[in-house]
């Protein structure tokens, strides 16, 4: 379980991103970090790891400080994929997925049997057993984040702390990558993850948590979380709510200051979208 | 259903019922043997080229102890075998060794592939040094200028890295900015020392600027050898945080590395390799900058293989560049350190070129 008290952020000298914010997430869930741009969820994520230090306040993993804790402890329990990685020029899907192991091994055993499985099948689950051979910057954007989140996997922690897992990617492949993250947690792994897409966090997420300037603003289930006055007080954007008709979580439908362009449309069928709403 | 095995890129070496395991690449070795079997070859070469005709084969007899003692020219082959050619040999190639070396780390540690040892202000510290000595003191004993260039490399690093460091950490990028804007104003009090220098002073120190192992001697052999035989371990010790380093900061640091320690360890290995190869034969460049990249278009990225295999290409490759720069303008000689440009000039190039794409 993981657990932040009071805990305050801030890069350099100026002001703290993240004010005294406390939060639990609950173990098994996927938690989705939602928010605009600046108000502080990617500087939350990296604070629940250790790549930020925090100013105040302290994040608990089973109770223990994380800052207090051994590096290596820490690595074989979390693991962490910040946004758009890169890999060296030349390195195999193989061989960065095999530097998942590192927290698991030292010196003198570099290459154990365990090693070995635990790598084939991060590499079997990610669908790119067939691909471990390539360079990773021969491969598509959607398989090379897979490789990425292989190497997460190969480290076998129980906490995946992933920061917009999706960025630069298509449709097709944002869906495939959640998915995965999906069957990953259905496997018992606490994934957190920042998003930018609030209906895909409503339809992937146990937990929302919704921030805007570095304080949490809404938390709970996306039906919670995901209402117009959320939304409306976290983005600044009238969005009207409707019922996601393939998994019934809540779809947010912007209405944005014109309407749309098609004005003709809109008022056709304003009336229709209206009654989906639940009251 | 026939499950698709993965054609490892390494062997992996475990012992019996002991917690000890590791993986050898599988184009190491043979990189290795090629490496070791053209240097030797370029070694008799050189040894065999020069004023004082010999044979190959009166060379071979020489350097392994096999020359009947009664041969006609026992006394003059050893003589300038081991005095004269043999150690500014060794001396080209552990200097190159240990630019390569250096570069490999820095380019590794600074996640920057045109990254070379003097990237933080290394050669130019080392240079000022070595030029301010050499005009200011004519006087003073050359055989310590090894060490004015040792102090000034060492110095500058110091500096660089301190001006680097905010709140507790470094970047790569500051490193690189500090570096750059060090080497330039070290740069130009040199230049600045060299226009009011005396001519004959001025020459020596270009000289030296440009790099050269003429005159190297069984002293500077083993002094160099010395550091060596300490620094080449610790770096290649450190190749699986290399690895983690050449993923970046984060990823390196969700892995539970020690970042900002290990990359000052690494720092401190990469410097110290630079400056002692620079002080004994001055500022060779594109060394530390092309031999890492070859490399690793042969045995690929990873440190444990790469590093061994970047050595010994460096080292190679300045036993070559010296044969070249004692043969193509003979009996006048051209200083390695315009060889290795004349060789990395062109390759620079390309790099920036495929860079760009």
């Amino acid at each position: 379980m993981i657990q932040a008290e009071n805990l305050s952020l801030g890069y350099d000298s100026g002001a703290n991103i993240i004010h005294q914010l406390t939060l639990t997430l609950t173990p098994g869930h996927i938690t989705a970090l939602v928010g605009p741009n600046g108000c502080g969820k990617s500087t939350l994520l990296r604070g629940l790891s250790r790549l930020l230090k925090p100013a105040h306040g302290a994040v608990y993993l089973d109770g223990q400080d994380i800052h207090a804790m051994k590096a290596k402890d820490l690595a074989r329990q979390l693991g962490i994929l910040p946004q758009a990685p890169t890999a060296p020029e030349g390195l195999t899907v193989h061989e960065l997925v095999a530097q998942g192991r590192y927290p698991h091994q030292n010196w003198f055993q570099q290459w154990s049997g365990d090693d070995e499985r635990i790598v084939a099948e991060a590499l079997e689950q990610t669908n790119l057993t067939l691909f471990a051979d390539r360079p990773v910057d021969t491969l598509s954007g959607g398989q090379r984040q897979r490789a990425w989140i292989a190497m997460a996997l190969a480290q076998q922690t129980n906490v995946l702390l992933l920061d917009e897992p999706t960025t630069y990617l298509d449709l097709a492949h944002q869906i495939d990558v959640l998915d995965l993250l999906a069957e990953l947690n259905e496997q018992g792994r606490t994934i957190v993850m920042v998003l930018h897409d609030l209906n895909q966090a409503a339809r992937y997420a146990d937990t929302i948590v919704a921030l805007r300037g570095g304080q949490i603003v809404a938390q709970g289930t996306p039906d919670q979380v995901i209402t117009s006055e959320n939304i409306l007080q976290v983005f600044g954007l009238d969005a009207d709510v409707i019922v996601d008709p393939v998994t019934g979580t809540p779809l947010c439908v912007p209405i944005g200051r014109r309407g749309g362009r098609n004005k003709k449309a809109a008022a056709s069928i304003n009336g229709k979208v209206k009654t989906v709403i639940p009251a | 259903m026939a499950e698709r095995r993965i054609r490892q890129t390494w062997i992996a070496v475990r012992l019996p019922r002991l917690p000890i395991s590791f993986k050898i690449d599988r184009r190491v070795p043979l990189a290795a043997l090629f490496l070791l079997a053209f240097t030797l070859v370029v070694l008799v070469m050189s040894i065999n080229y020069g004023a004082y005709n010999m044979s190959p084969l009166d060379v071979i007899q020489t350097l392994t102890g096999t020359l009947p003692a009664d041969h006609p020219d026992y006394r003059n082959f050893v003589l300038v075998v081991h005095t004269f050619r043999l150690p500014r040999i060794l001396l080209a190639f552990l200097v190159g060794t240990a630019l390569a070396t250096s570069g490999a780390i820095m380019q590794s540690i600074t996640r920057n592939p045109l990254a070379e040892p003097g990237i933080l202000g290394v050669t130019a510290g080392a240079g000022l040094a070595a030029v301010a000595m050499i005009v200011w003191f004519n006087d003073a004993q050359m055989s310590l200028l090894p060490w004015a260039a040792f102090g000034g490399a060492i110095l500058t690093a110091a500096a660089v890295y301190l001006l680097a460091w905010k709140r507790g950490a470094t970047s790569p990028v500051r490193l690189i900015l500090i570096g750059v804007a060090f080497a330039a104003v070290l740069g130009s009090l040199t230049t600045f020392i060299l226009v009011f220098g005396e001519i004959n002073d001025v020459q020596k120190a270009y000289v030296w600027l440009t790099g050269s192992v003429y005159g190297g001697n069984w002293q500077h052999v083993r002094t160099l050898g010395a550091w060596m035989l300490v620094l080449l371990p610790l770096a290649f010790l450190s190749a699986r945080s290399l690895n983690a380093l050449n993923l970046g900061d984060e990823v390196a640091t969700g892995f539970g590395v020690r970042v900002e320690r290990q990359r000052a360890f690494l720092l401190v290995i990469s410097v110290a390799l630079a400056s002692v190869a620079v002080a004994v034969a001055g500022t060779i460049g594109f060394v530390g900058l092309i031999a890492p990249h070859i490399t690793r278009r042969l045995v690929g990225p990873a440190h444990e293989g790469m590093l061994p295999i970047t050595a010994l290409f460096g080292g190679a490759l300045l036993v070559l560049a010296d044969l070249i720069g004692r043969w193509v303008i003979a009996p006048s000689e051209l200083p390695i350190g315009i060889v290795t440009a004349l060789i990395g000039a062109p390759y620079f190039m390309l790099l920036l070129v495929r860079y760009r794409k």
